[in-house]
């Protein structure tokens, strides 16, 4: 029985190890700020497209259902008001985060798994690199600065498509849905929860990607192996930190 | 008796284990200046383990390594990085950065090691050198996987010398490689070694590789291999080791190593007809 339990307790233990490093190393020199902005491009820039997509839709959709339920109450004209707050509180911030997650932990771990099955981490510190400075510090903080800012994006066409729906299905003018959204949001509880809540998404996505990957043995097959692995924890540890996340909000009484 | 060759590499009672099997279990020897090390051994028999532990990638379970007379087994990563810059290795499969040129891979301990201290106008030029040593002087802006597996053992060679290291470490320099390839690889080994008098260990599967080693040295004047006289070459000598399931089963001269009874150690030794 206790046998069974070293294993996960050694990996946990691993990877605050691994987080732990990587943040003290953000102060430590030297920086790879070359690294750093390769990283802020394939992370940030290279997901824009997906995160546009994903935040419409998701806009557009929440509009059309919350309109149905609204209208059982009259309140139509606040649907701007439950698109902006959805979307900044939860919406946002979540599904960016899935979808940086899909593509990039799973990216970060397919790389390092790589170089790790390949022995290029040992010549990484065989040449007098170390890989969690090189490789994990880069990673982390480029995704610490930009999976924030893809969720403004994705919050901002994410209300662009509920006022689509709005102004074309459901018959508001643009003021009545730009002033009920903008309105309802509030600094502290709105703003503040849905601009924490990436930043700490950020460092769950890259330090499961870099970890999955730095610990992948058993070749090519490894390397799909810790893929698979690493979406799957970046991904559940998001919906657990997101409940946790805002269960501090809404004890505050902010929410 | 004169002065003893100071002692380069030295290994005390060595185990290493994962999970619970011991790769190198209770290994011990030393080699001095100048002198040439063969490592043969059957595959999973520790060789590859036995390097990375030479160069504190792996730290022991037990007992101690010693490279340059200081302790690495009881260092730390920071300060294994000053006794790294003093080893050249060369891995496995060459462990070439995929996302870097020819040029940069061999540019990356001259600008990242911390005691190597090459003046950025400096890197170039013995990149340069370095790269025309092993033959590959026109490929700088090459990627790794543009090039054929000769030719990228060949740059990782280069990476592996170009800041002149007093030991140097070749991880099966020639698996994988057709014969007229896996010659010209063991006779860069042999130049590399010859010119610069440095300390190597090889770990190979090929006991002709050690035979050449052994018995043949680099004539800088017409750039070719040629057999040294008496079958010993000067002021250097080669000794074999043989490693079975992680323990050292035989260390000696060529001389012994093929009057060896030794079932297992025939078995390499034979491998040459």
């Amino acid at each position: 029985m206790l046998d069974s339990l070293k294993e996960p307790v050694l990996a946990v233990q691993e990877f605050y190890l691994l987080v732990g490093r990587a943040l003290r190393n953000i102060v430590r020199a030297p920086h790879y700020l070359d690294d750093v902005i390769l990283q802020m491009d394939t992370i940030g820039v290279g997901s824009i497209p997906i995160v546009i997509m994903v935040g419409f839709f998701s806009g557009a959709v929440m509009a059309l259902q919350m309109a149905r339920a609204l209208a059982t109450y009259g309140q139509v004209g606040r649907t701007g008001m439950i698109v902006a707050i959805t979307l900044v509180r939860e919406l946002g911030p979540v599904l960016t985060g899935i979808m940086v997650a899909g593509r990039n932990a799973s990216g970060i771990a397919s790389e390092l798994g790589s170089m790790k099955v390949t022995e290029q981490i040992d010549a990484m510190r065989a040449l007098g690199t170390d890989p969690v400075q090189k490789l994990v510090t880069p990673r982390l903080e480029a995704t610490c600065v930009m999976l924030p800012l893809l969720t403004i994006i994705a919050d901002f066409v994410g209300m662009v498509g509920g006022w689509i729906i709005a102004y074309f299905f459901l018959n508001l003018t643009s003021r009545q849905y730009w002033n009920s959204a903008w309105r309802s949001l509030e600094w502290k509880a709105d703003v503040a929860q849905g601009l924490i809540k990436p930043l700490i998404f950020a460092i769950v996505i890259s330090m499961a990607g870099c970890y999955c990957g730095l610990r992948t043995t058993g070749g090519t097959q490894g390397v799909g192996r810790s893929t698979t692995q690493a979406v799957v924890l970046a991904t559940v540890l998001i919906f657990i930190l997101d409940l946790m996340i805002t269960k501090i909000f809404v004890y505050q009484g902010a929410s | 008796m004169g002065d003893a060759p100071p002692s380069i590499l030295r290994f005390e009672h060595v185990t290493v284990r994962f999970d619970e099997v011991a790769a190198l279990n209770d290994v011990s020897f030393e080699a001095v200046e100048g002198e040439s090390r063969v490592i043969m051994g059957a595959a999973g028999s520790g060789k590859t383990v036995l390097l990375k532990t030479a160069l504190g990638l792996i730290q022991p379970d037990a007992g101690k390594v010693y490279a340059f007379g200081k302790e690495i087994s009881c260092m730390q990563e920071q300060e294994l990085f000053a006794i790294r810059s003093r080893i050249g290795m060369l891995f496995q499969e060459s462990a070439l950065f995929d996302s870097m040129t020819i040029e940069e891979n061999v540019a990356y301990p001259l600008e990242n090691q911390p005691s190597i201290h090459c003046s950025p106008e400096d890197v170039h030029p013995r990149v340069l050198q370095a790269l025309e040593f092993v033959e590959l002087g026109e490929t700088l802006e090459k990627f790794p996987a543009e090039l054929s597996g000769g030719m990228r053992r060949r740059a990782a060679i280069a990476r592996a010398v170009v800041t002149n290291p007093p030991l140097t470490l070749y991880d099966s320099p020639t698996a994988g490689l057709d014969p007229i390839t896996a010659h010209t690889i063991i006779a860069l080994l042999i130049k590399a070694r010859d010119i610069s008098q440095a300390t190597a260990l090889m770990v190979t599967n090929r006991y002709q590789d050690g035979n050449l080693m052994a018995n043949f040295r680099y004539n800088s004047e017409q750039g070719n291999l040629e057999r040294a006289r008496n079958g010993a070459r000067r002021g250097a000598r080669t000794t074999f080791m043989v490693l079975r399931e992680g323990r050292l089963v035989f260390e000696g001269d060529q001389q012994r190593l093929e009057s060896s009874t030794d079932s297992y150690i025939c078995k390499f030794v034979k491998a040459r007809e």
